[in-house]
């Protein structure tokens, strides 16, 4: 067998599984962005907040979920989630062992790493935004919900796009690390290929071109975006 | 809460522990030589070098860690031609691999760091270090790199420490290190719980104290930002009298 059968889309080939793959490690990423922007914004709004609780719980959030290892907060949440859902299986008077999906499990784990890193980027953003106009919309007699509309959220995505293109990027990469749940992700199918063909480098060199693939299209498409929110800004340099 | 499994839990964990700290010691020790070759690189007149050296950091940054770090274990190993090599006997052990990838990936984000704290020395000063004469070294030991050293430490420490949580996927090439150990743990007592919380606590720490230390590196090496202690501040004429 050459190169192109093993990794083309003929009966031999692997090339279908791992595109099928890379939707999947695509689709947990974008299930944990979500989830990182919510978990995100809380945080920001924690951290900015003149509650001195709220303070420090945003600021235990940030420091737990970035000085702890991926890896283990991806076991915890799907090994320790399975235990929890067993136990109350367990109640209930059922036997055995009941496991959450990898999916959810994964894209959860993944999903308030991601908010913690978009935590920060919220919070930067919205401390940029020109304290002037929130005087301006105050003035105007613009109610809370109104400025918060109409001046923050607007001002906040624009100044967030750059911080969120990076987050975006550590989330792809960290996605790689729910293969060990059994997601069948772009890095779980291209360790079954590479372990049923034998062809190791290979498969490994195809899964590391693709997820370069999928980092340098989204950072170009990120970089397109930022030119994009910021057409109508005019920069001191 | 089960007092007797939590702290048996711990003190398991932290028999693993040296393990962690010689993979992270290692792998930054070589990242920073292997970072600061790349710097350089890119700091080079002409194409090829910088490029080389961009190359290797687009590479190195957009692919996951994991990826690379099978690639050294399981896809260099099964080539017939590296087993026959001088380097089997380092590429055989999972423990040099894991160094391998580590430093390889650390130095591509480290390099990053120190361009941008090259960058930020003021030209002026590197100027006037040429005025009163020093040499070419003289210059770079007495006046650029302390003052790129002091820029890039921040950013640094952030990249250090994730190099902490990242010898955590040494486990999956079959090290015993503190997530190994916890993932033993687990299977032998199925209390997934309080064995990774256990665990995350202690790399918390670690982080924690790794952070500290480097705080306290930054505060020493900039005197000239902080303010003068009253003891040895020299008296105001005015306050004097």
């Amino acid at each position: 067998m050459d190169y192109l059968t093993v990794l083309g889309f003929g009966p031999k080939g692997w090339g279908l599984a791992l595109l099928a793959g890379m939707a999947i490690t695509l689709v947990v990423s974008l299930a944990a962005l979500i989830i990182g922007s919510a978990v995100g914004s809380l945080v920001a709004w924690a951290k900015l907040s003149k509650n001195l609780a709220a303070n420090i719980a945003g600021d235990a959030y940030t420091t737990i979920f970035r000085g702890v290892p991926e890896l283990l907060i991806i076991y915890l949440f799907y090994f320790g989630g399975s235990a929890v859902v067993s136990g109350i299986a367990h109640m209930f008077g059922l036997e055995g062992f009941y496991d959450i999906p990898p999916f959810a499990a994964g894209a959860l784990a993944v999903g308030l790493i991601s908010g913690s890193y978009q935590g920060e980027v919220y919070r930067g953003a919205y401390i940029a935004i020109a304290k002037g106009e929130l005087e301006a919309a105050t003035a105007v007699g613009m109610n809370r919900g109104l400025k918060f509309r109409r001046i923050i959220v607007p001002q906040v995505l624009r100044f967030a796009i750059p911080g969120l293109g990076n987050t975006w990027q550590l989330t792809l990469k960290d996605s790689a690390l729910v293969s060990v749940t059994g997601l069948v992700d772009l890095m779980r199918e291209s360790a079954m290929a590479a372990g049923s063909t034998h062809r190791y480098m290979t498969f490994y060199l195809a899964a590391g071109a693709l997820y370069l693939l999928l980092t340098s299209v989204s950072g170009y498409l990120f970089n397109a975006a930022e030119v994009r929110a910021t057409r109508g800004l005019r920069r001191s340099n | 809460m089960d007092f007797n499994f939590l702290s048996s839990t711990f003190i398991r964990l932290m028999g693993a522990l040296p393990l962690t700290l010689e993979l992270w010691a290692l792998a930054v020790f070589f990242g920073a030589f292997l970072a600061l070759g790349l710097t350089w690189m890119r700091a080079r007149k002409g194409r090829i070098l910088p490029g080389l050296s961009r190359f290797y950091v687009f590479i190195f940054r957009g692919t996951p860690l994991l990826v690379q770090l099978f690639l050294i274990y399981y896809g260099l190993g099964s080539i017939k031609e590296v087993q026959q090599s001088f380097l089997w006997p380092f590429l055989r052990e999972p423990f040099y691999c894991a160094v391998l990838a580590l430093a390889m990936n650390t130095a591509a984000y480290a390099s990053e760091i120190f361009r941008g704290a090259l960058a930020a020395v003021p030209f002026g000063q590197v100027e006037a270090g040429i005025a009163c004469g020093m040499s070419r070294l003289t210059v770079f030991r007495r006046i650029i790199f302390p003052i790129a050293l002091r820029q890039a430490l921040p950013a640094y420490s952030t990249e250090i420490i994730l190099m902490t949580k990242a010898t955590a996927l040494a486990s999956l090439v079959t090290l015993f290190e503190v997530t190994g150990v916890a993932q033993k743990i687990k299977n032998d007592t199925y209390r997934a719980l309080e064995v990774y919380l256990v665990a995350g606590l202690i790399y918390l720490v670690l982080n924690f104290i790794i952070a500290r230390a480097i705080a306290a590196l930054e505060h020493y090496l900039s005197p000239h930002l902080r303010a003068i202690p009253a003891s040895k501040r020299i008296p105001d004429p005015a306050d004097v009298l």
